[in-house]
This record gives C-alpha cells, structure tokens and sequence, in this order.
C-alpha cells in the first residue's frame, strides 16, 4: 500500500512502499506496449504539470501517462526568475487547486519546492524534481529498469559516477536502491561529491576504475559545462579522463552490467557513443519505463491506490 | 513609582552578589531601603530571581525601513517581555545606519515609542557596502554604542583594519558577523550531511572561522576592541580561546539558537530554522555550549531578526535569513544551560547583563545603589510553551513554536517604571 498524499522523496519510503510501487508500474507497462494506448482509468481526473525548469522527457513522460490514462492534463510553465518576482509558489499552487487539479506535478530548481507545495495544497504532489534533493520518479524507473533486466535489487552493486553533488537522481537513487539491499557506490571529484555524502550509506570513489570494479549497474551522471566556470574541476578534457565511460573501463565492471544514465547525454564526455549505443545500454528502456512508473503514481495518487 | 522587590535571589554579577534579600526602587534608581508608604509597590519576589536588566546587544528592530517586520515600539514590547531592559539594534534598516541623522531618528523614535532602552549601533562602511568609511565619530557623537557591517561583512581586509584603527581612536567597539563570502557562497544552512540529504546548499564552517582569524589578527595589531557576533563553529571558539590567552581585546557572544539547534532543526525545510550564521552540528552546538561555561564566550545575545510570514513561506533558498529570539531567550538559557548546570544563575545573568554592558561601554548590569533601576525578575520554575501566537513582538519566525521551556521572565522594569509585567 501507499498512504500518503503525495510523493516528494524516496529517502523516506520503505522498501516494502518502494516495492508496491515498483509492483504497480508493471501492469502500466503492458498498457503502453497495447495497439491502443488508452485505460479509462483516470477519466474526470485532472492533472497539472508545473514546470519551473526545461525538461523534455520528465515533462512529456508525466503528460503522455495521465493521457494514456485519460486523465486530463495541462501544462503550466514558470521560470525561477517569475517565482522570484511574481506570484508566490504557495499562491500557484492553491490557485491551481481552486481550478480542479487533482494532482500537481513540480519541477522546481530549488529543494524542498514540493514540500512547501504539498503542505499548501489538499491536491497530491509529485516531486518531479527539485533542485539538488531528489528525482524520485527517476530512481523508481530507474529501480524498476534494473529489478526488469536483473530479476531484483538486493546483493547488486550500483555505482553511480559524476556530478553527484549537484545531482537530485543520485540522491534519490542512492536511497533507493541502499533501502533494497544494494550496495551503492557514489564516484566523482572530491569537488563534487557534496559533504557528509558517506553517511547516506554510499561507498565513496575517487577513482572510477576502483569504484566499477564488479558492478552491476552502471549509472553515469551528466557533467555540466557551467561546473567548469564555477571552478569545481578543470575542464571536460581531463574530466573525460578521469571519470568518462568507456571500453576499457566497462570491462571492470561485471559481464552483464547494466549502463544507465538519466539523460541528457554528453557523448563523448561521461559516456563514449559506441557504450551509449551498445546494446549494454538500458537508456531508451529506462525512458519507457519512466512512462509506466509515473502512469502507476497518478494511479495511486489520484485515489485508484484507496479503491484497489 | 516606588518598589520593594521582597525576598527574591539577588543575583548582581557587578559584585558577585548572590543572595536573598530585598531590593528597593524608588526615583528610578535603586535605592537605599526605606519604609513603604501608599505609593509604594510591594512585589513578593520569594523563589524568584531579582537581577540587574538583562542587555541584548544583537537585537533587529528593523525601523526605519521595514516596518512591516518589527517597529521600534514593538521590538521593544518582544524586549520587555523577554525580560530585556535594553537593546542596542542593528544598522541593517532602509536607510542604512551609517549616519549621524539616522542614528537620532532611532534615538527619538526609542524615546517616543520604546518600552525600553534602545542603543544604536552604526554602519563601519557607508551603505554597509564595505567600499568606505561611515562617519563613525559623528554617529558615536550621537549616540552609537558600536559599530558593525553586521549581515554584510566588511570583506576587504585593508578596509576593516582602517575601520579598526579609526574605531579604537573613538573608544569604540568594532562588532564582526564573521562570514567570507567567497567560502560562504550562496549557501543556506550548515554544510554537512544533513545539506547533502537535504540538496541545499551548506556555509562550511571555515567561512566563519577564516574571518575570525583574520579580525582577531588586525584586533592584535590595531588594539581595537573587537566584539565577535553570535559564534557558531567549534573551530571559532578555539581561536577567541586561543587569542584571549595572548591578550588580544576580542569578546564573543553566542545566540540560543546556537547553543540548542542543530543543522536537523531545519527538518523538512523549515525556514524559520533559516539563520546566518547556520545552525551547526553537535559537536559545534557542544564547543558552544563549553565555550560559554569556560566564559571564552562573554555574551548570550539573541540576533533578534523578525521576517514577516509570507517572506518565510516561500522556498528554503528564496527565505530570508533570520529569526525572532527576543521571548525566548531567558527561558533557552535556563532550561538549556542552568537547570543543565553548565552556568550558575549569576554566570547566566552576568552573560546576560553585565558583560553587554561592559563591552558597549553603557550603563547597566548592577544592582547598586544610585544605579538606574532597570531590574528583571525570572521565576526559574514556571514554565511554558513557547506560542509565537502570544508574542508581543510584530513577527512569529522562530524555530521554537512548540517547546517546552522553563524559567521565564515575569517582571520588567526600566528605570522604576514596570514595563511587563506577566
């Protein structure tokens, strides 16, 4: 069962919520490989997407699941700057709720957004990202990618490489796959591994050949050019170097390790285009997946989790 | 009026005075005693503690410029209720403090509206911008017990060791909020783990302690009395032990909030728990809670910072930083450090009175005849849950709503006039 309003974190769920959840986006999935993708599930339920950040496939993965399920669904754009200036995140979101949303979807650049959200609105919040805390829906596709192609979580070791300082899919992942038995290790710079990181329960790497020694997940974070002006590292040359997958490294890992990586890509950086391209890759499976796992929460949230 | 405060603990850390007996008020000043007549207020003071009026030098009365948050009158009304006779405000208003003219519209706007004494510090730098130096002479002419860029630290080096050489010719304080931008970024709380777990951003520790060391160092040189604000690392508190052993003429204060909360008070990001300097770790609040038993740090003051709600409900990075502390600080360092045994009643008081006093250089912290009658009285028992409901003060941004505390303020008085009286 799932018991709460909304989904914000995945740091406190359970495993046995995060294995519903993951149990529940199965049957979704059948749904989208139909002829006919379309379940009445949803219909009269309303779904917002309120989006204060870009996003391609987060935002269009979140649309095309209340659509398959006949939800109605509308998207409303900010920008930080519009929230700095104009209405207040806590006015949008009773003013979205006076319009009939059932569920809010936010994508927000600052932590804890969504908390102030839900506490401000009866509507379910789903965090679709906020700032430098967490991604949740992400690391249940991600879970869910991963317990598809591995038949579970528990015993695999998942090393996730890069900018996880900065990285809200690395936090919620780390959780999520530390509260189902796996062992995580976080690898990157000491500029951009963030402080305390070790007491989340992650093993910490500096050296990506130590850190993908027997892996079974690979998980590759995007490096942002702008890290670079910040003075966090040198440059994507030595960062290339030092912390990009390629096929020398793979071959540390284990023989049927799994290369995620939540997308967008920078070839050629973090991850060479022969591995993304490879058939090691679960990429584009992970942004199927994505789909069925957030077709399952507006089910859960929108009150079908109550009727079932 | 006339007082006779009957058989409360005196308690007069000027002269070390702990004892029981009576005190009486009579002309504003504490006098010798006489015989009670119709005019004469008798206040059964039994099981209470009678103490000089306690003194928050960091207090934000936000007036002129942001009423909206706190006034002048009702800054003082949260002071009187939280057992403060005096307070000597910030420089941080609209317009900044940093000029003879606004330090008198303070003066006056105290003396018309204020509850109880308000000491105006004044700007280092003009527009607390740290390019140049205010008229800190004609501001200390005026009436400015201090001076400080407080909130916006006075980052050039050179700067600050100018502002100090003129400040000590002035027989003045320098106050520093220790913070190096460049360290400190656009963090929001505390860096450690509880940031990471949190995706916000942390003010690692060195950023206070990198301009403690380099304030202690030009206070060495230029011999001029410096004052550092609410101290909130362990690191920090090694280095005023350190330099107070070789002599150097730094003083410390620490604020409730940061001898009680941890960074894990910020919870499910609660910004009222949204404080410069952050709420630290364990070991930091413990260095705090030493350092004040061990009397490295001098002064409890309450960095009183009132935010309206709506500047608070917004966003964890969007807040502004600060928060009230005004009502609850007696009853913090009694349930926090006195029923705890860390300080004696009198070492509490003496932090709370006499110590502020000696280092703005302003009357108060004694129980002596002739003395101005600014009395507090605090009945250790009594307790209460702090409700931000009930605050006199205009805003309610404390972390605190919610907590048991015990050992309270229950009388004000200013200058024999009873100013709160619960």
């Amino acid at each position: 069962m799932y018991k709460y309003k909304d989904l914000l974190e995945i740091r406190t769920l359970s495993a046995e919520e995060i294995g519903f959840l993951l149990d529940t986006a199965g049957p979704m999935k059948e749904i989208i490989k139909r002829q006919i993708k379309k379940v009445p599930t949803l219909r009269g339920k309303t779904v917002v997407t309120l989006f204060y950040e870009n996003s391609t496939r987060t935002r269009g993965s979140f649309e095309l699941a209340a659509k398959y399920m006949s939800a109605d669904a509308i998207n409303i754009s900010g920008s930080s700057s519009s929230v700095a200036k104009g209405e207040s995140l806590y006015d949008t979101g009773r003013t979205l709720q006076s319009l009939g949303a059932d569920v809010i979807v936010l994508r927000h650049p600052m932590a804890g957004a969504p908390e102030l959200l839900a506490r401000s609105v009866q509507a379910a919040v789903i965090n679709a990202g906020d700032g430098a805390h967490e991604h949740p829906t992400q690391a249940l596709l991600d879970m869910f990618t991963v317990r598809e192609k591995k038949g579970g979580l528990a015993g695999l070791r998942v090393a996730i490489v890069g900018d996880v300082l900065h990285s809200r899919v690395a936090r919620s992942n780390i959780w999520g796959f530390t509260k189902m038995g796996a062992e995580v290790r976080v690898c990157g710079p000491a500029t951009l591994l963030p402080a305390g990181v070790e007491e989340t329960g992650a093993l910490v790497f500096h050296q990506l050949d130590q850190a993908l020694a027997g892996a079974d997940v690979i998980m590759m974070l995007r490096i942002q050019k702008e890290r670079q002006q910040q003075g966090l590292f040198p440059g994507l040359r030595e960062y290339a170097r030092l912390y990009g997958l390629n096929e020398r490294r793979l071959a540390l890992a284990a023989g049927d390790a799994l290369v995620m990586h939540p997308g967008p890509m920078n070839r050629g950086v973090e991850i060479t285009a022969a591995i993304a391209d490879s058939n090691r890759a679960v990429i584009e499976e992970q942004v199927t997946n994505g789909v069925a796992v957030r077709m399952a929460l507006l089910y859960l949230l929108s009150g079908g989790g109550a009727q079932a | 009026m006339k007082l006779i405060i009957s058989q409360g603990r005196i308690l007069d850390p000027a002269v070390g005075r702990d004892e029981i007996a009576d005190l009486y008020v009579a002309d504003g000043v504490i006098s010798a005693p006489f015989a009670p007549d119709r005019e004469t207020r008798l206040i059964d003071a039994a099981g209470r503690l009678v103490t000089p009026g306690l003194i928050d030098m960091h207090t934000h009365l936000r007036e002129p410029g942001f009423e909206y948050k706190e006034t002048i009158a009702s800054g003082t009304a949260a002071a009187a209720r939280g057992g403060f006779t005096a307070v000597a405000c910030m420089p941080n208003t609209r317009p900044v403090t940093d000029n003879r003219v606004t330090v008198e519209y303070i003066n006056q706007q105290a003396a018309a509206t204020g509850l109880v004494k308000v000491y105006p510090i004044g700007a280092i730098t003009r527009g607390s911008l740290g390019k140049e130096l205010a008229e800190m002479a004609d501001m200390r002419a005026a009436g400015a017990v201090a001076f400080s860029d407080d909130g916006r630290p006075v980052a050039d080096a050179g700067l600050m060791r100018r502002a100090m050489q003129y400040c000590g010719m002035l027989a003045g304080v320098l106050i520093s909020h220790c913070e190096e931008q460049s360290l400190a970024g656009d963090g929001v709380m505390h860096e450690g783990a509880y940031a990471t777990v949190l995706g916000l951003k942390g003010i690692p520790a060195s950023a206070e302690e990198v301009m403690v060391a380099r304030d202690i160092i030009l206070a060495a040189e230029t011999k001029c009395p410096l004052h550092l604000a609410h101290l909130s690392t362990a690191g920090s508190v090694a280095l005023v032990r350190e330099a107070k052993k070789r002599g150097v003429p730094v003083t410390a204060e620490a604020t409730p909030h940061h001898f009680t909360l941890t960074d894990r008070a910020v919870g499910d990001y609660d910004t009222n728990a949204k404080v410069n300097p952050p709420l630290r770790g364990e070991a930091d609040v413990q260095a705090i809670r030493d350092g004040l038993a061990e009397g490295v740090i001098d002064v409890i003051a309450t960095d009183h910072a009132p935010h309206s709600f709506d500047e608070k409900n917004v966003e964890f990075d969007l807040a502004p930083f600060g928060l009230v502390g005004l009502e609850t600080a007696v009853g913090l360092v009694w349930t926090e450090l006195v029923h705890t045994g860390l300080l004696t009643p009198l070492q509490a008081v003496q932090k709370l009175s006499a110590n502020p006093a000696r280092i703005l250089g302003v009357a108060g912290g004694a129980l002596t005849v002739g003395a101005s009658a600014d009395i507090t009285i605090i009945d250790p028992l009594l307790e209460e849950t702090v409700d931000p409901a009930a605050f006199a003060g205009q805003s309610g941004n404390t972390p605190f709503a919610g907590r048991r505390l015990q050992g309270l303020p229950i009388l004000t008085v200013v200058a024999g006039e009873i100013k709160y009286e619960r």
